[in-house]
């Protein structure tokens, strides 16, 4: 719901809920196998990082070691991931700005990413390919060298975006000064992600909470000072490059070994509660498990990024400087999914 | 020419005005396709060609709805005025040596005048709607096209001083030697995009944005409405095309050819150059747009009438 006078938009008020499916609540009468499958559509743009913070949970919940070729599997397919997602955020972005072609574009790249991702986990979209203690089964050869491919391929596409979109005078002055998210503010409404990143604070769930074999890969976390819609944009463009190198090194250093605990057929995590957190597309995705001894656990809540993110909105001194397009490009910044806002 | 043969190629432009719409959209879904790795439209018909004509027919069998509240007269006058006036622009427009309906000799200021109307029937169409998008829209699209009248005047006036007259057969003989694009590059910029905002083409195309407003003054006009203002709106493309061409290009001349050969190729690479600026830009926000036109545009063409008047004037 926005208010305006003219063009000047004086108030914004989300009206959240349609896309609810009560995702927390199915969660609770299904065993903890069965509800990966679930938290798969809480972000469905990005499924794999939904899925790491809920089967890390039941992880450290249950004390289960990972084996260390699963870790480095889990990192390159959720880096993927990440530059799936990011396309997707590109190309709406451009689209709401009114250039139309940069969707088809990010669809065509993105469409050998998913590819790659139906070799390995046997589906497009929604993956279901986490298990607590690895994954549920190893890359082909062909995935390794179709992986390859496109960390060659996919440079040249990123420096045609850089040359349409970023370098486009249009563009930026669309979303130069535009929309500014200070860093105060961003932390004070509690921002995760590509938008806190873009108000100049370094933080990174992948490296402030140091999960999975993170640290042993070499990679930067863009950050941009101005806060403004074009800072956030570079954000993303800079994580895009920064997921090639993290694919890179990862491929390098993938260990022979298995990649999945031993596991019962009905798992029963021992009593306990925590919050687990990853870094997903989007910003935090954290899962808060709470487990009473039983195969199902008692309560499981999901904190998205998308969620957090849209509070902003509410902040009138940002909002009032917007004008009708600029609010529509802010939007676009955020990148906010509504299943991740609904769950 | 006589009167029947005037008649009759008056009747010929209308009906050519018709197949151009037709034309016109096939080459903007194939050239939009292909800019975005995609066929276009494929399965009407041999390679697609057809998919136009069964659009048309589709909006021919739509429900001829007029929204409740809407002022009847303004709702029905709009999409005939703009359609009339995109008409009334044929007749200059000098296909050949000898192929002008109307060799006037306010001739390029008879289109400045015409295209001035067009402004009115947007807002008829905007506020004859009932809808606050529509009306939005529609003040959006009025402001654009009054403000960019302005350059494109000046333009086409140095234009004008290089040949001494506003007759089209003047203009088109007077680049026998040189074309004015060589002797008026910032004109031919100038009137460029000043072209592109009165058509309401990317980057301009704000009133029509989709992501915010519908469809802008169009909104709720549907079925044979509707394709009046598609109509118009891809006519007033050529037309714009065929200014830029008589104007800049050398309008019909060429060798080998007869010169309306030559007329239509420039024309259409014109607009093949208007349907890919339309597929690769982003928009530009509204009063970004129309400070660029009172703060940029209009000092620049003012000067640059200055300069060649001068030019002219020593020489």
């Amino acid at each position: 719901m926005v208010k305006l006078e003219g063009e000047q938009v004086l108030e914004v008020k989300p009206d959240i809920g349609f896309l609810h499916r009560g995702i927390e609540k199915i969660c609770e009468n299904r065993t903890f196998l069965q509800g990966i499958a679930f938290c798969d559509r809480v972000d469905y743009v990005a499924s794999m990082n939904s899925e790491w913070s809920f089967v890390l949970a039941v992880e450290k919940l249950a004390n289960l070691e990972v084996p260390r070729r699963a870790e480095f599997l889990r990192i390159i397919v959720a880096e993927l991931n990440r530059i799936a997602s990011h396309l997707i955020w590109l190309g709406a972005f451009n689209m709401d700005l009114g250039a139309v072609t940069p969707f088809l574009y990010g669809m065509r790249e993105r469409e050998e990413i998913i590819e790659i991702l139906e070799m390995i986990a046997g589906n497009r979209l929604l993956y279901n390919y986490f298990r607590p203690g690895g994954v549920k089964n190893d890359f082909s050869p062909e995935a390794f060298e179709r992986i390859k491919n496109f960390l060659k391929t996919f440079p040249q596409n990123l420096k045609e975006y850089k040359d349409l979109i970023t370098n486009n005078i249009i563009f930026q002055k669309r979303t130069k000064q535009i929309g500014i998210i200070t860093k105060e503010k961003a932390i004070k409404y509690g921002l995760s992600g590509p938008v806190l990143r873009g108000s100049g604070i370094q933080y990174d769930v992948r490296k402030n909470e140091n999960y999975s074999l993170y640290k042993e890969l070499e990679f930067e976390i863009p950050h941009f000072k101005e806060g403004d819609i074009f800072s956030r944009h570079l954000v993303r463009m800079r994580e895009m490059e920064e997921s090639l190198n993290i694919i890179r090194q990862a491929l390098d250093k993938t260990e022979e070994g298995s990649v999945l605990i031993k596991q019962p057929f009905i798992m029963k995590v021992p009593v306990g509660e925590g919050y687990f957190r990853t870094e997903s597309a989007r910003g935090e995705m954290g899962v808060y498990m709470n487990s009473d001894g039983t195969a199902k656990p008692y309560r499981v809540k999901f904190r998205t990024a998308s969620f957090v993110n849209l509070q902003i909105l509410e902040d009138n001194e940002i909002i009032k400087k917007l004008k009708l397009s600029d609010l529509i490009a802010f939007l676009g910044s955020l990148d906010f999914v509504m299943p991740e806002v609904d769950r | 020419m006589n009167f029947t043969n005037l008649f009759f190629f008056a009747l010929a432009l209308s009906v050519f005005m018709l197949l151009f719409g037709l034309f016109a959209v096939y080459m903007e879904r194939k050239i939009a396709g292909r800019i975005q790795s995609r066929p276009g439209p494929l399965h009407v018909g041999p390679n697609g060609i057809f998919q136009t004509l069964a659009d048309g027919i589709k909006l021919i069998y739509k429900e001829n709805l007029i929204p409740k509240g809407a002022d009847k007269l303004l709702y029905f006058l709009a999409p005939i005025l703009v359609f009339l006036i995109t008409l009334l622009s044929f007749i200059i427009i000098p296909f050949d040596e000898n192929l002008i309906v109307a060799d006037l000799n306010i001739g390029i200021f008879f289109i400045l005048a015409i295209t001035g109307l067009n402004a009115i029937s947007l807002i008829m169409a905007g506020f004859g709607s009932n809808n606050k998008y529509a009306f939005l829209g529609a003040m959006r699209s009025a402001a654009q096209a009054i403000s960019y009248e302005v350059p494109m005047l000046f333009a086409v006036l140095s234009v004008v001083v290089l040949t001494e007259s506003a007759k089209m057969s003047l203009i088109v003989s007077a680049q026998q030697n040189i074309w004015f694009i060589f002797l008026q590059p910032v004109s031919f910029l100038i009137f460029l995009i000043s072209g592109l905002v009165e058509t309401n083409r990317t980057p301009f195309d704000l009133p029509e944005a989709e992501s915010e407003l519908v469809a802008g003054y169009h909104s709720e006009y549907s079925g044979i409405k509707f394709s009046f203002f598609m109509l118009a709106e891809y006519c007033n493309i050529f037309i714009v095309s065929a200014l830029i061409t008589t104007l800049f290009l050398g309008g019909p001349s060429g060798w080998f050819l007869p010169g309306i050969f030559w007329f239509f190729i420039k024309t259409l690479l014109m607009i093949f150059f208007i349907f890919v600026f339309r597929w690769t830009f982003p928009r530009v926000r509204i009063d970004q747009m129309l400070s660029f036109c009172w703060k940029f545009l209009v000092p620049v063409s003012i000067v640059n009438l200055i300069v060649t008047a001068l030019i002219k004037y020593f020489t």
